[in-house]
This record gives structure tokens, C-alpha cells and sequence, in this order.
């Protein structure tokens, strides 16, 4: 099925995935899904999503939770007898459906963007920040489930609440910025 | 047996939530005579988040790691967290493999003046050089106190063991249950050993972590366990801090101890557990120490089998 731009769904997944070609030699085998620790609550499993983008049916598969509830164990990469690279397909179905607008599953997209955010500013995570953050602006109704267990922590020496920091941030920052524009001038061609 | 300082990248949570880990490492290292020597200004891996919502600043970002140490004349990085190792070895490996990729990536490093030659540094995990370059010879002879009477679980988690690492086999990786054995405890049977912890699941979807976590520790404890032994931050913590949490969703009472690898050695150096970081785990660990027996237990007689594993069948009356 031929979509707008005149590549198939499956081309541009093959395209975005360092190996993705390995994804024509899926035999529907099932491997992945069985292995998949969070497979019961994916709405496909990763063979159902690898059929969806033979078949082209691109909304079908960026609206779907499946990549959401990858956990990146690998366990379906170890098993598949065809070595396709499925957690990279995982990931390029997740940025596929950032940049489409489609994804289903919120909380995930927006827990990589807040971690994201601290470790663009300052290099480093942040664990009590990020908790914080994601907890209030997205969940506000566990904080206080949150703070019990970040009494627990600190109790315990286990959680700074200052954030830590490289030295040289200017530097990784045009780095990063560099390696966004090289990834959107791909995404554009 | 080695004595020299190896180029170390700690990782963002052992700054943060896993002082115990941090100080046992030390701990293990000043005792066994190895050095462990930080790149200067390391920056964050991106754990899972990043790689999976921006392929290639996600590469730069954990290259930026690989050529500072490459600068600093490295040949080699020891890592003690299993995602930070994982993410630094694959995008090693990755530059390499996929030539446009590492181009990229290169382009990106330009921009701050950086550049790294794939297969530069060799990449390893803290507990394969302890147990590659130290020796388990090395560390029976000085085990002092040998953990007689422990049965611990070895859980390797899912990111040492995957193809992309190929560090052990894939399925049932042995490695850290032969170091177990050589200091003197018994590694108990663990079919999970690779099962993934759950990772970021716990602030997404509890259903699903709980359920990963419960699945862990009951097979564990299924096993005999005294304690599970771990080589990761995020592994740690999953097991050790959502174990109640857990056990209140499934009606169960599991209270299994959870401890790094570095611990479990310094304990048979005859270190203080105080100086290991004993005391910072929520499922307390301190029971642990009690149970180790002077001398060695008497061998176990496999169990029978139970009548209805085999069904044979009956003579007649």
C-alpha cells in the first residue's frame, strides 16, 4: 500500500532502523511475542505490529501501545531465529508516532521527554526532579504516594535533591543540537 | 591477578540512589588491589528514554562518553551499571557496523570538537572484569570468610546477557553463579536470572511492573533463595524498593534481601558490611550476614522426585 509520499510504511520503518532491512525476513514466528514480558498488555504483539506494517496500515500501527510498553529487555531481539533488531523497530515506531502526533500511550512519551529534558540541560540525570516533575504535571494524584516513598529514600541516603551537572554542558549541548538537525534533515528527505 | 587502574564511567545513579553500590565497588577494589579512575566529565547514557524517542542524538550522546575516555588515551571502560554498559557498547558497536550512523555521529561530535574511531574502546561491565581479570582463583584464595551456608540467586537482568553484549549465553548465563560458588555460597536453581526487572515500567504502568517484579522474586524465592544477587542500579532498586508494593498487589510476603555483586565480595574479603553499604536497602539486608556458617554445610542429597513427576505404572494387587 503506498502511502503519501510515494514510500510504503514498511520502506520508512526499514529506512529509519540501523538493520531495519532484517525486518522483510520476519517469518511471523511469534518468538517475540512470546518472550515479551510486557506482551499481555500490548494492544498488538510485535509480530501482530510487523504484519500491520506489511500491510501498510499505518494508523493502525502509530496509534498503537505496543512500542509504548516495550521495556527494552531484548529478550524478543536474543530469541527471533531472523536476528531482526525489534526493539529498534520498537523505537523507530515510537519516533515515527512522536512526529505524527499519533502515539496512544501518553505517560510513556512524556516520561522520556522529561528525562530527556534534564540531561539536555545539564548532562546528567535527575531522579528526584524527574519523579517530581512527570508525578505532577502528569499524575498529580499519586504525589503523595510519591513523597511517601521519597522519605523512604532519602531516609536511606538514596536520593539527591540537588541536581548534578558536567562541566563542559555548552559542549554537549551543540552536540545534541547538531544531531537533531542531521535527524530532522533525514526525516525530511 | 590485575593490579592496575582501569578507566571507569560510574553512571548517573550511582551518584544519586545507589551509594551502596558506589561504595562497595570502592570497597572491592581497594581490597583487591585494582584502581578505578573516572573520564573526566562523563555525561548521562540516556538510559532507555533517550534511544527510544531520538535515535541519533541518543548515539552522540553516550559517543560524546566514548571519545572523552579515547582522548584520555583509554583503550578500554569499565562500567558497573548494565544500561550504561549496554548503551556505551552498542553505540560502539553500532558506529561501526552501520557506517552512515557512525558518520553521523561523528558530524554531531564535530561540533564540539569531539571524534571517535569505532572499536576504539573496548567496552566492559564491572562484574565480567572482576571475574575475567581478578579470577575466581584469586577470589577464593581471599575469601577469608567464605559465605558458607548462603544460597543466593545470581540475577544478571536482561541488558549483560542479550546478543548485542554476548557476554555469557543469552538464556542461562552462569558466569556470576561460578563466582558465587567460588566464594563459597551455593547459587541456587533460577530460571528468571535474564528476566527484565521491569526498567521505567514502575512510573508508567504499575500493573505491568509489579507483575515483572513479583514474577522475579517469587521464582527466587521458589528456588531457595536467601537473598538475590544483582550487577545493576535499576535492578536493585526495582526488586528492592517495589518489593512491598508488589507483595500487597499479589497477596504475597516475599522479603527477599536484594544486594549488589560487590557486596556479596566484600562480605567474603571479610570486609564490614557497614563499609559496603549495608543499611540503604529497603528489604533489610543485615540477616544476611547472621546466616553465613563457619564451615562449609554438609552436601545436600538431591530430593526425590516427587511419585507424580514419573507416573509409572501400578502392579496390579
Amino acid at each position: 500500500m503506498k502511502a503519501k509520499n510515494g514510500t510504503t510504511l514498511f520502506d520508512r520503518v526499514v529506512e529509519a532502523t540501523p538493520g531495519g532491512e532484517l525486518l522483510a525476513h520476519c517469518l511471523q514466528c511469534g518468538s517475540c511475542g512470546g518472550s515479551c514480558p510486557s506482551g499481555p498488555d500490548m494492544d498488538h504483539t510485535p509480530r501482530g505490529i510487523f504484519a500491520l506494517i506489511n500491510a501498510g496500515l499505518e494508523d493502525e500501527v502509530l496509534s498503537s501501545n505496543t512500542p509504548w510498553y516495550c521495556v527494552s529487555c531484548y529478550a524478543c531481539t536474543a530469541r527471533c531465529p531472523q536476528q531482526i533488531p525489534i526493539t529498534d523497530i520498537m523505537y523507530t515506531l515510537k519516533e515515527m508516532a512522536i512526529h505524527a502526533g499519533r502515539y496512544d500511550h501518553p505517560q510513556a512519551a512524556k516520561f522520556s521527554e522529561t528525562f530527556i529534558g534534564f540531561v539536555e540541560q545539564r548532562g546528567r540525570s535527575f531522579e528526584a526532579g524527574l519523579a517530581t516533575r512527570y508525578h505532577l504535571f502528569h499524575h498529580p494524584e499519586n504525589v503523595v504516594k510519591l513523597g511517601m516513598m521519597g522519605v523512604g529514600m532519602m531516609r536511606r541516603n538514596r536520593l539527591a535533591l540537588r541536581p548534578a551537572s558536567i562541566k563542559n554542558t555548552e559542549q554537549l549541548q551543540k552536540i545534541l543540537a547538531e544531531a537533531k538537525s542531521i535527524a530532522a534533515k533525514g526525516r525530511r528527505s | 591477578m590485575s593490579t592496575k587502574t582501569y578507566p571507569y564511567y560510574p553512571g548517573c545513579s550511582m551518584q544519586h540512589d545507589n551509594h551502596a553500590y558506589a561504595a562497595s565497588s570502592i570497597a572491592v577494589a581497594k581490597a583487591l588491589g585494582f584502581g578505578l579512575d573516572e573520564i573526566n566529565d562523563w555525561n548521562c547514557c540516556g538510559a532507555t528514554e533517550y534511544f527510544s524517542v531520538n535515535r541519533l542524538p541518543a548515539y552522540s550522546l553516550v559517543a560524546r562518553n566514548l571519545a572523552l575516555a579515547a582522548d584520555e588515551g583509554a583503550t578500554e571502560v569499565v562500567v558497573p551499571c548494565s544500561a550504561c554498559y549496554f548503551n556505551l557498547h552498542k553505540t560502539d558497536k553500532n558506529m561501526g557496523k552501520y557506517p552512515e550512523l557512525g558518520a553521523n555521529v561523528n558530524k554531531a561530535l564535530a561540533a564540539g570538537n569531539l571524534h571517535y574511531d569505532p572499536g576504539t574502546i573496548k567496552v566492559r561491565h564491572l562484574v565480567e572484569m572482576v571475574i575475567n581479570d581478578i579470577g575466581l582463583d584469586t577470589l577464593k584464595e581471599r575469601a577469608k570468610r567464605p559465605l558458607y551456608g548462603l544460597k543466593l540467586a545470581a540475577y544478571y537482568g536482561c541488558l549483560i546477557a542479550r546478543p548485542e553484549s554476548a557476554l555469557d549465553d543469552t538464556e542461562q548465563p552462569m558466569m556470576m553463579d561460578k563466582m558465587l560458588e567460588a566464594l563459597g555460597a551455593k547459587a541456587t536453581p533460577f530460571a528468571l536470572k535474564t528476566f527484565c526487572c521491569g526498567g521505567h515500567m514502575t512510573q508508567i504502568s504499575e500493573e505491568t511492573a509489579f507483575e515483572m517484579i513479583h514474577k522475579i522474586i517469587k521464582n527466587a524465592a521458589d528456588g531457595g533463595a536467601d537473598a538475590i544477587v544483582t550487577i545493576c542500579p535499576m535492578c536493585q532498586l526495582n526488586l528492592d524498593v517495589y518489593q512491598s508494593q508488589a507483595n500487597r498487589r499479589f497477596g504475597s510476603s516475599y522479603e527477599i534481601p536484594v544486594l549488589y555483586f560487590t557486596q556479596v565480595i566484600g562480605l567474603a574479603l571479610g570486609l564490614k558490611p557497614k563499609d559496603l553499604g549495608f543499611g540503604q536497602e529497603f528489604v533489610d539486608a543485615k540477616s544476611i550476614v547472621s546466616k553465613i556458617q563457619e564451615s562449609p554445610p554438609p552436601k545436600e542429597r538431591p530430593a526425590r522426585r516427587p511419585k507424580e513427576a514419573l507416573p509409572m505404572p501400578a502392579m496390579p494387587e
